[in-house]
């Protein structure tokens, strides 16, 4: 065993990673830092290399091309048991024949580490189950192996931590708690953890840093806020949250702002926002900046007027309405319903207007719908 | 459901109707009976013929005695037989359990030209009558002038019985999750270790229970011994020989003895599994 490798520390370094099968490209030449006590998640759909990537990472898969550094150790060709990196696998992966604490000592002991009792003892308060370490796995609720899992891993202390969809098996009420709790565990504990998941919110509650992946590349890489306030294609744009794209040409420059003509309306949009790269372009506005009102009031700020309601859905914390515009594209708009009852009805002609800060700016030669459609995840198919 | 009753007198059922009701529920039971009835018969008859105070002939009922029991080795030559029977079966089950079950791990856990080949192969010996595969392997030694006797039977146990030890085996390798074994090299086990910790107790059972598979083929084979044993005498061998002149009642009492035990390992192994669960 190279004992130089299985005590690495560092930032996460892949460099120009990548895995093919046959003529399929899962991974394409991915580079990408993670920074040392990072949360950070792999999003993306089905089939975009995120599960891919872990696997490398982890050792479980071999890659074709590129490197992948811990510090400034090389670990591209090291055996799995060779990198200090623990996996939460996405069916948990517990051993049936052993017990609860002889799963989560199984590391130490392999590694022939002292104080076993104490490690596993702790970790599994940790987790609050320390009545459980002389059960089965399976006797164990969904949930509870949940905790496990991530207890066998983290008990090792490794340099990085990888979770492949680790919430995906549960219910949605114990998701959100457990979204909760592993980001409490990942500060307490100061691990790096990388997280797959093709489920955004669960991404957006917990990472630091999110990259977004599409079919094996990454598409944008930033902080929550900064991908969902200012998406740079429209894959990112669609496939975190819901966004409106309308395609327009870009007709002046007014200070820090560029003018943008819609469909022959006019409205303004922060320079740093704009990803277009000639006149045309698509304006982007998320469903819950847009304010809806009738026709003919004073409103502030971008306006596009000429719309009527054309669908009102009333959903508990907000209503959500469908506006259709004079060049018959179909407008997404989320009212808080923080004044009662929904005041618009289908048919009503209105106006709608936003903040022009809140506003971003697309290529004007790309696919409106990409990352709108991708199909749900089959879990296990990967 | 929130209905009222409106009328005081609920409508009885029929007698016919209630008596087809009890058949319907009852169908499977009542087959299942007639099933073990006609499984166990022969069974219940040896055991207790095994009490017989029988003279030369063990058919027809004398007398209710333990003698039999107390002195199994009685009758000439029937201990000498099932000591050879038992010998063959240790020996051929511990060779085949080792070899058949390192095939399987082959077949089940690596891709290797010819793979899908020896997939097939392996089930030559299972579909092969048992009458061709003994004069076959009887030729096959005398070419090779090994005489028939105790080692030639060994080897052709070993022969038939890995087979069955492969194909048990390799179910239980199919229904292992890959993901455990990942998991394990994911904690610091190199391969020997993930082997040794996790795949080996996890496929435990099935080996198990193709060692045991191995050694009733093994026991109570006879065509294949008859060919390849020569002077040797096996306990099936000695029960064919002495059914011309009449079996004695110490085999019923060594085949009933046998029966019982085959069900306590398997009731004990059942146990076993249920308090690992």
């Amino acid at each position: 065993m190279t004992k130089a490798s299985i005590e690495a520390r560092g930032d996460l370094r892949l460099t120009r990673l990548t895995k093919t099968y046959g003529d399929f490209t899962a991974v394409d030449d991915l580079t990408l830092t993670i920074p040392k006590g990072s949360f950070f998640a792999l999003l993306g759909p089905s089939g975009c290399g995120k599960t891919t990537t872990l696997r490398m990472i982890a050792g479980l898969e071999e890659p074709t091309a590129g490197s992948i550094h811990l510090g400034e150790t090389d670990i591209t060709t090291t055996k799995p048991y060779q990198r200090p990196i623990n996996t939460v696998f996405q069916n948990y992966a517990l051993f049936p024949h052993l017990t609860i604490f002889e799963n989560i000592a199984f590391g130490l002991r392999r590694r022939g580490q002292k104080g076993v009792k104490e490690a596993v003892d702790k970790v599994l308060n940790l987790v609050e189950l320390p009545h459980l370490a002389e059960r089965k796995p399976t006797q164990l609720s969904g949930g509870q192996q949940q905790r496990i899992a991530l207890a066998r891993a983290i008990v090792n202390r490794p340099a990085l931590l990888l979770l492949d969809e680790p919430l995906g098996a549960l219910d949605l009420k114990l998701r959100r708690q457990m979204q909760i709790e592993l980001k409490w565990i990942q500060k307490e504990v100061g691990l790096t953890f990388v997280h797959v998941t093709h489920d955004q919110e669960e991404a957006m509650t917990m990472a630091d840093t999110i990259a977004v992946m599409n079919e094996g590349h990454i598409e944008q890489m930033g902080s929550p806020a900064d991908l969902y306030d200012n998406p740079e294609t429209a894959y990112v744009a669609n496939f975190l949250g819901q966004s409106n794209l309308i395609k327009g040409t870009i007709s002046g420059n007014d200070g820090d702002s560029l003018i943008v003509d819609l469909y022959g309306q006019k409205i303004a949009l922060p320079k740093s926002r704009s990803h277009a790269i000639d006149n045309s372009t698509y304006a982007g506005i998320r469903p819950e900046k847009f304010r809806i009102s009738l026709l003919n009031t004073q409103t502030r700020g971008n306006v596009l007027t000429g719309g009527h309601i054309e669908d009102v859905s009333y959903i508990g914390v907000s209503t959500q309405y469908q506006v259709e515009m004079p060049w018959g594209q179909e407008l997404m708009v989320f009212e808080q319903n923080d004044d009662g009852v929904a005041p618009f009805k289908k048919g009503d002609a209105v106006n709608i207007s936003w903040e022009p800060t809140f506003t971003f700016a697309l290529r004007g030669d790309e696919d409106a719908t990409a990352g709108s459609e991708v199909e749900p995840e089959v879990l296990d198919e990967e | 459901m929130s209905q009222k009753v409106k009328d005081a007198t609920i409508p009885t059922i029929p007698t016919g109707a209630r008596i087809q009701r009890w058949i319907g529920r009852n169908l499977i039971r009542i087959y299942a009976i007639f099933a073990f009835t006609y499984l166990f018969i022969p069974v219940a008859y040896t055991f207790a013929f095994s009490f017989n105070d029988a003279g030369k002939s063990n058919l027809i009922w004398q007398a209710f005695t333990f003698k039999n029991w107390q002195n199994p080795c009685g009758a000439p030559e029937v201990c000498s037989a099932l000591g050879n029977s038992i010998k063959i079966g240790f020996l051929a089950t511990f060779f085949s359990t080792i070899l058949g079950t390192m095939i399987a791990f082959a077949i089940g856990r690596h891709n290797f030209k010819g793979r899908s080949a020896s997939n097939l192969l392996i089930f030559l010996p299972m579909a092969t009558p048992e009458i061709v595969l003994g004069a076959s392997l009887l030729s096959l030694f005398l070419v090779f002038k090994i005489n028939p006797g105790f080692w030639p039977t060994v080897i052709a146990h070993i022969v038939f019985c890995i087979s069955f030890v492969v194909v048990t085996v390799k179910a239980r390798i199919a229904s292992l999750d890959p993901r455990l074994e990942q998991a394990a090299m994911d904690l610091y086990a190199n391969e020997f270790e993930t082997f040794r910790r996790v795949t080996l107790p996890l496929v435990a059972p099935g080996i198990a229970g193709a060692a045991l598979l191995a050694f009733s083929l093994s026991f109570d084979d006879f065509i294949i011994t008859n060919f390849n044993s020569g002077t040797l005498t096996t306990f099936p061998k000695f029960i064919y020989v002495s059914a011309a002149r009449g079996i004695p009642a110490q085999a019923n009492v060594i085949g009933s003895a046998m029966f019982f035990l085959a069900l306590t390992i398997v009731i004990v192994g059942q146990l076993v599994n249920r308090r690992k669960m």
